[in-house]
């Protein structure tokens, strides 16, 4: 009891462990949200730390699951595929600014014994199949602008993501836009009611199900088909031309929609007008507070700018599509709205 | 009376000993005449605190379960408030016009168990029988641990399996055959797709085989030798013993052990997901796509934006916390039954 060092030894340890902490901890960040950009955003937080110091968490929770997060302000920054909603963006305190940092696409991805060209999809015969109105895969819809491919008399089965998804939002929102009928009886967002098909959790459920059974067709990301080759369409765009998607023709998508872009992005790119524009294009975002304490605030604004110049070849490489040049200068400008004190 | 006890002040009453003393649970007290008196001073203080230690855990398990219903009651409150008690007979989940409604889950998850019910407890007892009344001890040994194993497969493993194997089967070779021998039923009508009810059926029949399999053993174990014997004894076949000493005696542990599985038929997630084919639809055809409750829960919630919906998929969550716990409830009626059987049985 009345021996000092008793006291003293713990207060050392406590003392070094605590400046030990203090001295080895680098600024770190965290963030979570859609699993869409995560391949990307791994790569853009590992090489910004080896150039900068600066530690970027990111957890692939999924954007629902990351704006719910970022309105709880666990994170430091969220992420998602689909713009927040008025209603949710009312919620934030302080409030949030969107962030395209890349643009992705969701392309169709079929199986039909015999054809292995590249097939030409309508709208409205997209649309068609997925409310259950075109059956088979010998309709004189399909056939007639696909007059060098022999289509089999067989019943088309479609896929869709069972999972709550971006892409889901992404490709629903497309077709609300291009079928009228779509949008009164189904509507968009990132779980609907399906008239018809099959489910499939994720990109690799859908490929799945698309693989085992002959005649389907199904959804997925530009990404998920190009590293998994498969067969994708060509999709007819809002000029009349059968577009095959790329990170061409997607950044064309975007650089359409520039002039009619509203000043917090948050807009949808789907048959967006341009000739060589894909129509079933989407932005990804970041979700960052107006408001950042400062030295993470000084740092997290330092990234986003480097993502929206140098992270864009690191993006083409990994085939997402840049952002346009025009946007960028516009984004810069609404990076600089963030207040770090 | 002894002299020096006389000298000694008498023992104070029970009732006004220190209270500390009589602190020690009721459990470890002395019974009558036995073990050491009272007022003996050394409490064994390992043993009262090796008590309170496991009373924690006991009753920390009973909070924690607590603590999740209340939790994700809360979370499905508005839910519960805004479709009632009919949100269980709605039939109705569209996200997109906030209309949400269970029983489509509801009937997927009930069938898919029962199917896989069916077609589990039969196989599983006769494994059971066989390895325990049939084959050399030796062999049976090997045999069991191969099938015990089958409960070691990761459930993902199931549901990759199941997509690229058994449902491309099932399409193939399977339901065709289905359709034209028993087409004129119900439950074998519609395109074949492969993936289905029938598909998850047999996935959560290979997953809960095991399960059935070894509580069935036990229970066939838990049969003493000389029944056998007596059967035997009295001139009855292999087939007869078993049929009378072992099946005869032990129906409700295999009603125990096969309840058990349903249990875990219920709450299977991946492997269904993957092979079900996710359609929010009802239909008494086997071949057709349906969904379970907790591969819904387990495909939208992460991306659940508005905050209805996200309450509506912990309502699901609480109706199949409901089923689970009839199950549940059920299979220790009958495992509480069967243990207050045996002594009568064997006597």
């Amino acid at each position: 009891m009345n021996n000092p060092l008793k006291i003293v030894f713990p207060a050392i340890a406590i003392l070094t462990f605590a400046i030990a902490a203090h001295a080895a901890e680098p600024l770190q960040l965290n963030g979570a949200g859609a699993t869409f950009p995560f391949p990307l955003y791994s790569k853009w937080f590992s090489d910004y730390s080896k150039a900068t110091g600066v530690n970027i968490n990111y957890q692939s929770i999924g954007s629902g699951g990351g704006i719910r997060q970022l309105l709880d302000k666990t994170v430091d920054f969220g992420a998602s595929d689909a713009p927040m909603n008025d209603e949710q963006l009312a919620k934030a305190t302080p409030s949030i600014i969107h962030i395209p940092t890349v643009l992705g696409a969701v392309v169709l991805t079929y199986n039909i014994p015999g054809v292995t060209q590249s097939l030409d999809l309508t709208p409205e015969v997209i649309a068609g199949i997925y409310l259950g109105k075109i059956t088979k895969w010998n309709d004189p819809a399909i056939a007639g602008m696909n007059k060098g491919v022999v289509l089999p008399d067989l019943p088309i089965l479609a896929a869709y993501r069972s999972d709550g998804s971006g892409t889901t939002a992404v490709f629903t929102d497309y077709l609300a836009k291009v079928s009228p009928d779509w949008k009164s009886t189904v509507g968009n967002g990132t779980s609907v009611k399906w008239p018809v098909g099959l489910g499939g959790k994720g990109n690799e459920g859908v490929t799945g199900l698309i693989k085992q059974s002959p005649g389907s067709i199904g959804y997925v990301e530009l990404v998920y088909a190009e590293s998994n080759k498969l067969p994708f369409a060509k999709v007819k765009n809002s000029s009349g031309k059968f577009v095959t998607p790329s990170p061409a023709t997607i950044t064309a998508a975007a650089a359409g929609a520039v002039k009619e872009m509203p000043a917090d992005f948050r807009v949808s790119i789907t048959n967006a007008p341009g000739k060589e524009a894909y129509p079933i294009s989407s932005f990804t975002y970041l979700l960052v507070y107006r408001q950042m304490p400062g030295e993470k605030g000084a740092a997290f604004v330092k990234f986003l700018n480097w993502a929206v110049t140098d992270g864009q070849k690191t993006a083409s490489t990994l085939s997402y599509a840049p952002l346009p040049k025009p946007l960028i200068t516009k984004i810069q400008a609404r990076i600089k709205e963030i207040k770090t004190n | 009376m002894d002299i020096r006890e006389a000298q000694l002040p008498r023992p104070a009453a029970a009732s006004a000993m220190p209270k500390e003393v009589l602190r020690v649970p009721r459990r470890f007290r002395p019974r009558n005449g036995k073990g050491p008196p009272k007022q003996i001073k050394d409490v064994h203080y390992g043993d009262r605190n090796f008590y309170y230690l496991l009373r924690f855990g006991a009753f920390a398990t009973i909070a924690l379960l607590l603590a999740i219903g209340i939790q994700v009651g809360c979370l499905a409150w508005p839910a519960f408030q805004k479709f009632g008690f009919g949100f269980i007979f709605e039939t109705d989940w569209d996200p997109v016009n906030q209309m949400f409604g269970a029983l489509p889950f509801l009937h997927g998850t009930v069938v898919s168990a029962l199917l896989a019910v069916f077609i589990a407890a039969p196989i599983s007892v006769g494994v059971a029988l066989f390895l325990n009344e049939v084959v050399p001890r030796r062999i049976a040994s090997v045999i069991g641990f191969l099938v015990e194993m089958l409960a070691a497969i990761p459930s993902v493993v199931y549901g990759l399996w199941g997509i690229f194997v058994l449902a491309p089967f099932l399409r193939t070779t399977v339901q065709p055959w289905l359709a034209t021998h028993f087409g004129f039923l119900p439950f074998f009508k519609g395109p074949a797709y492969g993936v289905g009810m029938l598909a998850a059926g047999l996935i959560l029949a290979i997953m809960i085989a095991p399960t059935i399999a070894a509580i069935s053993r036990e229970v066939f174990k838990a049969i003493p030798d000389t029944q056998r014997e007596a059967a035997l004894g009295l001139g009855a076949t292999r087939w007869e013993m078993i049929q009378l000493a072992v099946v005869k005696s032990s129906t409700t542990g295999i009603l125990g052990a096969v309840v058990l599985g349903l249990g875990r038929a219920l709450g299977e997630t991946m492997a269904v997901t993957m092979v079900i084919g996710n359609r929010h639809d009802m239909s008494l055809s086997l071949f057709a796509p349906a969904q379970t409750m907790a591969s819904l829960i387990a495909n939208e919630y992460t991306e659940a934006t508005g905050d209805l919906h996200l309450s509506a998929l912990a309502a699901v969550g609480i109706v199949l916390f409901g089923v689970s716990f009839v199950i549940n409830f059920l299979a220790r009626l009958l495992v509480w039954n069967v243990e207050r059987g045996k002594p009568r049985e064997a006597r």
